[in-house]
């Protein structure tokens, strides 16, 4: 395998923004996760050159060019399939892959999903706007029924993904949710992403404001943020609503509870990112909170496991191989098992 | 072997085509593919088609189902398969009446009785018979024109296995053990080597190793004392060159070719892949080589199999894939990345009968459109084409050269014929090999900054991979500025980038050695055209031209773009070019519209091989459409 050829040490604080001018819409959601992972990797006391970024297509997937690490724009949904290769020669790089909800979910599900089960050693940010953006305004695989765009202008017909449940269903080994106006809880989970080996998705919502603005808008605005969203911490019960309100899980049915009048705190979840169960449940809150009965969504680390990751079971392999036949021998290999003679 | 009980004569033979064919679960390919290695053992040149249907195990008993390996062996050289064959071994109906029409008059037909009763002769299609027998071909006389040898193979098989512990279905599957010992018998070769393959391939199971031992004994005594032989024949070793010689087949030389690359520029090999026929047998191959730094990766699909090769490739491996007819359409957008982004990649396609699904397992030469022109944008990507299974190797290996010391894709066009088809290859040692040295950087290009598109006197950017400190850049697939490889919409900037992009793989041709022909005049009547597959047919078909006196000759290119510099002036040099293809025209309208050059075409679409027969008639009819000139000194 190459080897990363790395300066002597790495500087504790670098500026990683490269030369290029950023040039996604003012306003746009884009612009705070751009700065939380530059400051995170900034932090983190990685070498720039041992960084890279591998996009697909869409406004998202702009984002390499905006840092000074290595980068690879590539071509629509197949971020995962490049990456894929990267990592099976390249175990020694942090690698970072860039996509949306478009880019991820519907002209790239066929990869996403391989990613994930295979637990190839990667950080995914998916940014989900819930429309296409770069193409000006059409619905997408996560804009949710009945959605009016340029290309539905009667509404959507189709019934939305619901991403972390998809990724659950594809085991992916770790799962979680941030959205871009709260960039210090991004910060936080994405930290815990890059620590993690294997697949860590990461689900940003991020708001166009050009083409679906508000789309977050229950989850984000100060007034309607704390009754419908829902902040889990592993190791803590699931409360909401500024702690009145928590999320009990009697007879395996998550229930609404209201704390304090004949509920505790006691009677809520209490949340185990590693339990494969819960995090099963958590991910299929997934409701319109406004509506009643309506779940809180829920935000942070639903899910970590350790898996082995692709490239170490394939790295296995090759060193089994080497252990068994010995360094590979180019004339024997072009000799066969079987020669003859001929005088 | 003992000695015969009693002498029978023996026959010498300069070459001989057997053609082996039966139901798809018969045992045909395994069958004929022994007969090849003893011949190949013994010194004589070989070369084979394998010829199978799609279904794993098509109906039996139908014509549908049949499958067929050709075998063409001799005592001189030989360059296909051949024509026409001069034994045939049917195991039932529908293999006699599939494959008859390629039996030459007074031919040999061996036939097994038992695939010859009634349900048999139904499904074969044979006309319902009045009474018994009168509508078997084995006995109703319509077979006169042959020497027809009918023998009870499952009778005999079972026979052989008389007091085994074998059950009834399981003694029938030994049945081509006794049609190989009895053909090893016919052609006076020894067992030693099917014994040898036996023990390998039966190791484990000494009672099924034994059995089918005493089965391919049984077929060749079979052969020594039946009183219906009287003739055993014999092919002497070919005059081939002084060497250690191995078996290869296409596809094994597309792998071991693209192995031999990735080592001989230091690099680790990738292969993405998606299962595919007849391309599989190339990631089956590699997958076994994991001790020389081999990768393989089972994609999701076909475009994740290419789109992981050139990640690879990103990271400093040389990325590999390799498809055939629809799996290449679904890479073509990723071909154009790779070509955008400027590095090294190699796609193998395998090509088979098309459009669509096609033919999966027949073969054809339909896409050399699609890779020379077959993306968006101008996007020029070098095209070799191999013509023999060894030559598999040879271009892999090139290929690889190409696309490291290049920076660009390479497309390499074998197909289902030469992929599945094998030849005796002497093979070389890794030390004649050439050293390929990948275009890496150690450090910035432009004072303190790294500039990933400063191209070098051929056109080739540097190779920097990351982890490299200070060559940190972004690469992508929307246009790029010049030098920086940054985003750039300008229009002025975008004609440049498209023609620096096309001259860098134009100056490849620099390289190439010069054109030679394969055969004949360095200027004369007729020029035939060639490119992959269809190598051994025009090569044959040449050479009885020549010794007939006309002025012929053949070039086959390997190149097939860029072109080989010497090929413009090189047509110019005959009165008339000749194209044989396996598609309608393809290479002859890519050498009309280069070189204004009147050429013909003679297409065969068919999913199957030229046979030499064909080429030298429609050679033959060009020369005499201009009599005056054409007609061969020896001719009154």
């Amino acid at each position: 395998m190459s080897t990363a050829n790395t300066s002597p040490a790495a500087p504790t604080k670098v500026d990683l923004s490269s030369d290029q001018e950023v040039r996604w819409c003012p306003g746009c959601g884009d612009y705070s996760i751009l700065k939380q992972v530059q400051t995170l990797l900034e932090q983190s006391g990685k070498r720039r050159e041992e960084i890279v970024f591998i996009s697909g297509i869409g406004c998202s997937s702009r984002f390499p060019y905006y840092l000074d690490t290595y980068g690879l724009h590539g071509i629509h949904g197949r971020a995962p399939a490049i990456v894929s290769g990267l990592r099976s020669v390249r175990a020694d790089l942090s690698v970072w892959m860039v996509t949306g909800d478009g880019d991820a979910l519907s002209i790239g599900g066929n990869h996403i999903i391989h990613l994930l089960r295979r637990n190839v050693d990667v950080n995914v940010l998916l940014f989900n706007n819930e429309i296409y953006g770069l193409t000006k305004g059409q619905y997408s695989p996560t804009s949710p029924e009945g959605a009016v765009t340029r290309s539905t202008p009667m509404g959507s017909t189709d019934h939305p993904f619901n991403p972390l449940a998809l990724v659950k269903g594809a085991d992916g080994t770790f799962i979680a949710r941030c959205m871009d106006r709260d960039p210090k809880h991004m910060r936080d989970v994405l930290a815990r992403a890059d620590a993690h080996r294997g697949t860590s998705l990461v689900e940003v919502y991020q708001n166009c404001n050009v083409f679906n603005d508000g789309a977050f808008e229950v989850f984000t605005e100060k007034g309607s943020k704390p009754d419908h969203t829902l902040f889990v911490e592993h190791g803590k019960p699931l409360v909401f609503a500024n702690g009145t309100k928590g999320i009990s899980l009697k007879d395996m049915r998550p229930t609404v509870i209201d704390i304090g009048a004949g509920h505790s705190v006691n009677d809520c979840w209490v949340h185990d990112e590693r339990d494969s169960f819960k995090a099963s449940l958590l991910v299929r809150l997934f409701d319109d909170p406004r509506k009643p009965g309506g779940f809180p969504r829920p935000f942070g680390i639903f899910f970590v496991k350790d898996r082995p990751t692709h490239e170490a079971k394939l790295h296995a392999q090759l060193q089994a191989a080497w252990a068994r036949k010995g360094a590979g021998d180019l004339d024997a290999l072009l000799r066969g098992d079987h020669t003859w003679e001929i005088a | 072997m003992e000695t015969p009980a009693k002498p029978k004569t023996v026959e010498p033979r300069q070459n001989v085509v057997i053609l082996f064919a039966g139901d798809s679960g018969d045992g045909i390919q395994l069958t004929g593919a022994q007969f090849t290695d003893n011949n190949a053992l013994f010194g004589n040149d070989v070369s084979t088609f394998p010829n199978y249907p799609s279904e794993i195990r098509a109906p039996q008993g139908t014509l549908a189902g049949v499958s067929g390996f050709q075998l063409h062996f001799g005592s001189v050289e030989v360059f296909t398969p051949g024509d026409r064959c001069d034994v045939l071994v049917v195991m039932n109906a529908a293999a006699l009446k599939a494959n008859l029409h390629k039996l030459k008059q007074g031919g040999i037909i061996v036939a097994n009785t038992d695939g010859f009763d009634r349900k048999n002769l139904r499904l074969a299609g044979y006309p319902e018979g009045t009474g018994d027998g009168d509508a078997n071909p084995l006995t109703d006389g319509s077979l006169e024109a042959y020497k027809l040898h009918s023998v009870d193979v499952t009778k005999l098989t079972r026979a052989a296995l008389e007091g085994t512990t074998l059950g009834m279905k399981e003694k029938d599957r030994c049945k081509n053990m006794f049609v190989l010992g009895f053909i090893n018998w016919m052609f006076s070769r020894e067992l030693d080597n099917s014994e040898r393959f036996l023990e390998h391939k039966f190791g484990r199971k000494p009672e099924l190793m034994e059995a089918n031992r005493r089965v391919l004994l049984a077929g060749y005594h079979y052969g020594e004392t039946s009183e219906t032989f009287t003739t055993r024949f014999e092919v002497k070793p070919a005059p081939m060159p002084k060497g250690t010689y191995r078996s290869i087949t296409g596809n094994q030389g597309t792998a071991l070719g693209l192995l031999a690359g990735a080592q001989k520029a230091g690099l680790d090999l990738f292969y993405g892949s998606y299962p595919i026929t007849p391309a599989s047998d190339i990631l089956h191959e590699l997958s076994r080589h994991k001790n020389l730094g081999a990768i393989t990766f089972q994609a999701e699909d076909e475009i994740a199999a290419i789109a992981s090769a050139i990640g690879a490739s990103y990271g400093g491996a040389i990325g590999m894939t390799a498809s055939s007819g629809p799996g290449i359409a679904l890479k073509i957008e990723a071909m154009g990345l790779a070509f955008m982004l400027e590095l090294p990649l190699v796609i193998v396609n395998v090509q088979r009968g098309g459009p669509s699904t096609g033919l999966p397992t027949k073969t054809e030469q339909a896409d050399l459109w699609q890779a020379v022109h077959g993306r968006n944008g101008e996007a020029p990507i070098p095209v070799l084409a191999a013509s023999t299974p060894v030559d598999c190797f040879e271009m892999a290996f090139e290929a690889v050269q190409l696309a490291v010391e290049h920076m660009t894709p390479v497309i390499l066009l074998t197909d289902g014929y030469i992929a599945n088809g094998a030849e005796p290859w002497r093979f070389p040692s890794s030390k004649d090999l050439p050293t390929i040295t990948p275009n890496h950087i150690k450090s910035p290009n432009d004072g303190d900054r790294f500039l990933p598109y400063l191209r070098d006197a051929r056109g080739v950017r540097p190779w920097a991979l990351p982890g490299q400190a200070g060559l940190q850049h972004r690469i992508g697939g929307i246009e790029k500025q010049d030098g920086t490889g940054n985003i750039s919409y300008d229009p002025a900037n975008h004609e440049k980038m498209v023609r620096l992009r096309a001259e860098k793989v134009a100056r490849i041709a620099d390289r190439f050695r010069p054109i030679r022909l394969d055969s004949g005049p360095p200027e004369g009547d007729l020029l035939i055209t060639g490119w992959g597959s269809t190598y051994g047919a025009i090569r044959t078909a040449a050479l009885q031209l020549q010794a007939e006196g006309y002025s012929v000759a053949h070039v086959h290119l390997r190149h097939l773009f860029p072109f080989n510099k010497g090929l413009g002036p090189l047509l110019k040099k005959y009165r008339q070019v000749l194209v044989p293809e396996m598609n309608s025209g393809q290479l002859r309208q890519l050498l009309r519209a280069e070189y204004l050059v009147d050429a013909r075409g003679l297409s065969k679409v068919q999913g199957l091989p030229f046979t030499s027969e064909e080429i030298h008639n429609a050679a033959l009819e060009l020369l005499t459409l201009n009599a005056s000139a054409a007609a061969p000194a020896t001719q009154a």
